[in-house]
């Protein structure tokens, strides 16, 4: 840890002391997220982390009790019906992937190539390489003016937009989505004062995602999720499964 | 720490040798697989370490069972997501545990989770439910005695935040210290901790 290039950032600068107190679990949700954002481009963090949570595991090691014997009941007949994930393998992108097309209008057919793409090569989550730059997802996360609207999804997938007009940009983070139906996607929308849906990304398909949101975020109104034919629309051609208020 | 006798009977599994590290790792390889049996007997190997740890954290015996639940859960859907090179496969799975423990605590902060927690705390756990801690006996004197070798403040911020479930500014808010200093005590506080344990060595 004497790494400490991320000197560009006015807050970005001392996120790696935050390495302690995300191995106990200390940090708030967006703080975590930050943090996570730093941490899938700083091989320092990530292998402190590693020997911190070691440590802190000892300590919880210290009075076990054993669960009552319904517990083991509902784990063995729970897993049942939850597929392991699969392991990553060397070339998928990592957890955080940038959101896939530059910015501009979704055109299906440069998405299907770029999707294409993204299976064959490394994806830099966050756009931005050990160069000590913190990428546009860390800015919005660190940013003074970050706000943060939080909502539960009827299937208890939960999802956070976070805002920030200084960085004139918006970041989603997702827990526990389902796949999108087969054949379909989620894709993102920016809402404009007058009401309209601009195009915002395509969600990378993970359960747990950050996404980096296109397009210029400083006037939103608000974030919309719709679920839309693969390749994604130009314009909602659905209801939306979530909608956040931004407030201006 | 009254559970050094073994269990008499026991689990199917409970009694089996797989509760070396590496046969955790193994366990929890086979788990990734899909396979089922592994799965029970790394429960078996496990689970009285993680849920006396849920337990203190969320302090209620109804939600600890249900975070436990959700705790293993995860560790079978995750199972191939742990890398050997990286940390011990317990220490993965307390790791998983804690955060679910956590984030419990914290959104059921709302809901007066409080009222009931020293109702379950200042019950004795009876004999049959201790477990054998695997955590040797050198290992937790080694774990104490390093403990013993950090200021007050740097042990009460791990502390709170590790069993408390307290986020870094709470912590410091309630130790009254200037905020963004109880992140350095806890980052601190776990280095020298990990440097005197000889974690990863």
């Amino acid at each position: 840890m004497t790494d400490h290039r991320h000197d560009a950032g006015r807050d970005v600068s001392d996120v790696h002391a935050l390495s302690g107190a995300y191995a106990v679990d200390a940090l708030d949700e967006l703080e975590r997220a930050r943090f996570e954002a730093h941490l899938a481009q700083c091989a320092d963090c990530r292998d402190e982390v590693a020997g911190l949570q070691e440590t802190a595991a000892l300590l919880g090691l210290d009075d076990a009790v054993a669960p009552p014997a319904p517990v083991r009941e509902a784990v063995l007949s729970g897993i049942e019906s939850v597929r392991p994930l699969p392991p990553r393998v060397p070339h998928a992108p990592a957890r955080v992937v940038r959101s896939l097309t530059s910015r501009g209008l979704l055109v299906a057919a440069s998405v299907i190539a770029v999707l294409a793409l993204a299976g064959a090569v490394v994806l830099n989550p966050f756009g931005s390489s050990d160069d000590g730059q913190p990428s546009a997802t860390e800015r919005v996360l660190a940013s003074d003016d970050a706000m943060r609207v939080h909502q539960t999804l009827p299937s208890g997938a939960s999802a956070t937009v976070v805002l920030s007009r200084s960085e004139g940009r918006a970041v989603v983070l997702t827990d526990d989505m389902d796949p999108a139906p087969s054949g379909q996607v989620y894709e993102l929308w920016l809402q404009t004062p007058r009401g309209d849906m601009v195009p915002a990304g395509i969600m990378p398909d993970r359960s747990d995602a950050v996404m980096l949101l296109e397009g210029d975020a400083s006037q939103a109104t608000g974030v919309g999720i719709t679920v839309e034919p693969e390749g994604g629309s130009p314009q909602p051609t659905s209801d939306p499964i979530a909608l956040f208020a931004l407030d201006s | 720490m009254s559970g050094e006798r073994p269990l008499a009977g026991g689990e199917p599994h409970r009694d089996s040798p797989s509760t070396e590290p590496s046969d955790l790792a193994d366990l929890l390889k086979r788990s990734a697989r899909g396979d089922h049996a592994a799965f029970a007997v790394l429960y078996d190997a496990t689970s009285p370490r993680l849920y006396g740890l849920l337990l203190r954290v969320v302090r209620d015996r109804a939600q600890a069972d249900e975070v436990a639940q959700e705790a293993y859960l995860e560790i079978w859907r995750q199972a191939s997501r742990f890398d050997p090179d990286r940390g011990s496969a317990l220490s993965w799975m307390m790791t998983i545990g804690h955060r679910k423990a956590v984030d419990r605590v914290r959104s059921a902060e709302a809901a007066g989770r409080r009222d009931s927690t020293y109702l379950h705390r200042n019950q004795p756990v009876s004999h049959d439910e201790t477990a054998e801690t695997v955590l040797s006996t050198l290992d937790a004197k080694r774990v104490r005695a390093a403990l013993a070798q950090l200021t007050d403040a740097q042990r009460q911020a791990i502390e709170l935040a590790y069993f408390g479930g307290y986020t870094h500014t709470e912590v410091a808010a309630l130790l009254d210290l200037p905020l963004g200093t109880a992140k350095t005590r806890i980052r601190d506080g776990l280095i020298r901790l990990r440097d005197t344990i000889g974690v990863g060595q």
